[in-house]
């Protein structure tokens, strides 16, 4: 069998960026059904925490490419 | 998968070495040029990224000559777009946002377009999945959010204001202010440039694997096709994904220049 293991260490570096990022929007839709009116601010914060989170996923992607 | 398509595509038996990956984005020069050293051919990507610049300054010309106050549907329709780029920084920015409003539509427009062109007949290919465009869309964000935080606020204000947050023990500089050079001077720039690359590679490949796929098993006999049968219903789907995908990441990459823009307009407290 060959392969390379690359693709193995991105699967494993998307699993703590896969649940941050549910618990990031998760509590997000949460909040804006809460209070509808606050949804703009929410929906702000959101995106700028989803950064964050999603930054370390796409490092892996590009990681499992160029090593 | 390339395994799987490879061996299909030269009839159950493949043994030969396959292109790498990157294969999908590199293209032949069409024209060498050369300039003191740096190599700066003309290629399939170069042109799409200029006709999508053309197509840009054509709309907006187009859309600006005639500007009436009761807008027409083309009018109506640039303004929706410059609306949607005010709305963000006026609620992120704030006030003093309106000085951003051109800055962010360019980009805005400029990422769509360039990927857009990812699933655009003929071309299908993203100029932004070379690194260079988001590295310098990331870099143009950059230095305009320094550049303002130093106009704002004096050089030593706004680099002492993110260096040396105010309001912490003395004691805890040691670590913050390396984590907050990194984080304000290097990452965000990098994150920015790295998440719109990234998409748009990924989505590249999508597409193309998906569109090999139907290519080499539809007309292959006893079983093959059912495969391809399952590329064509696929096809329509992975567009419709690759769409919103261009859509969401030329709003993010707006959204957060405005984010890091205000952030440098006023001051730590």
């Amino acid at each position: 069998m060959t392969g390379s293991l690359n693709v193995l260490g991105y699967a494993v570096a998307t699993i703590g960026p896969a649940i941050g990022l549910a618990l990031v929007i998760s509590k997000a839709i949460e909040s804006m059904a809460r209070q509808p009116e606050a949804a703009g601010m929410v929906r702000t914060t959101m995106f700028i925490g989803v950064a964050v989170v999603e930054a370390l996923a796409l490092l892996a992607f590009v990681l499992a490419f160029a090593l | 998968m390339l395994n799987v398509l490879a061996a299909a595509e030269w009839g159950g038996e493949f043994e030969g070495v396959l292109d790498p990956i990157s294969a999908l984005f590199e293209f032949p020069p069409i024209l060498e040029l050369e300039l003191f050293g740096v190599d700066l051919s003309i290629n399939r990507t170069i042109i799409i990224a200029w006709l999508g610049t053309i197509f840009i300054g054509v709309l907006f010309t187009l859309g600006a000559r005639k500007a009436e106050v009761i807008p027409g549907k083309f009018q109506a329709f640039l303004e929706m777009i410059i609306d949607l780029n005010r709305t963000i920084a006026l609620e992120i920015i704030g006030p003093k946002g309106t000085k951003f409003v051109p800055l962010l539509t360019t980009l805005f427009v400029t990422i769509f377009v360039l990927n857009f062109s990812k699933i655009f007949p003929l071309f299908m290919m993203p100029p932004t999945s070379r690194a260079a465009w988001p590295l310098f869309l990331a870099l143009t964000t950059w230095l305009v959010f320094i550049g303002v935080g130093i106009k704002e606020q004096g050089f030593a204000g706004y680099f002492g204001g993110i260096l040396f947050p105010p309001g912490v023990p003395k004691a805890l500089y040691i670590i913050l202010t390396p984590i907050e050079l990194l984080s304000n001077l290097v990452l965000r720039p990098f994150t920015l440039a790295v998440r719109l690359f990234a998409n748009m590679v990924a989505g590249h490949i999508l597409v193309v694997i998906t569109l090999v796929t139907i290519h080499v098993f539809l007309p292959s006999m006893p079983v093959g096709w059912m495969v391809g049968v399952f590329g064509l219903i696929a096809a329509p789907l992975v567009f419709a994904f690759e769409l919103f995908i261009i859509g969401l990441q030329a709003y993010i990459f707006v959204m957060l220049s405005a984010v890091y823009i205000g952030s440098s307009l006023e001051a730590h407290h």
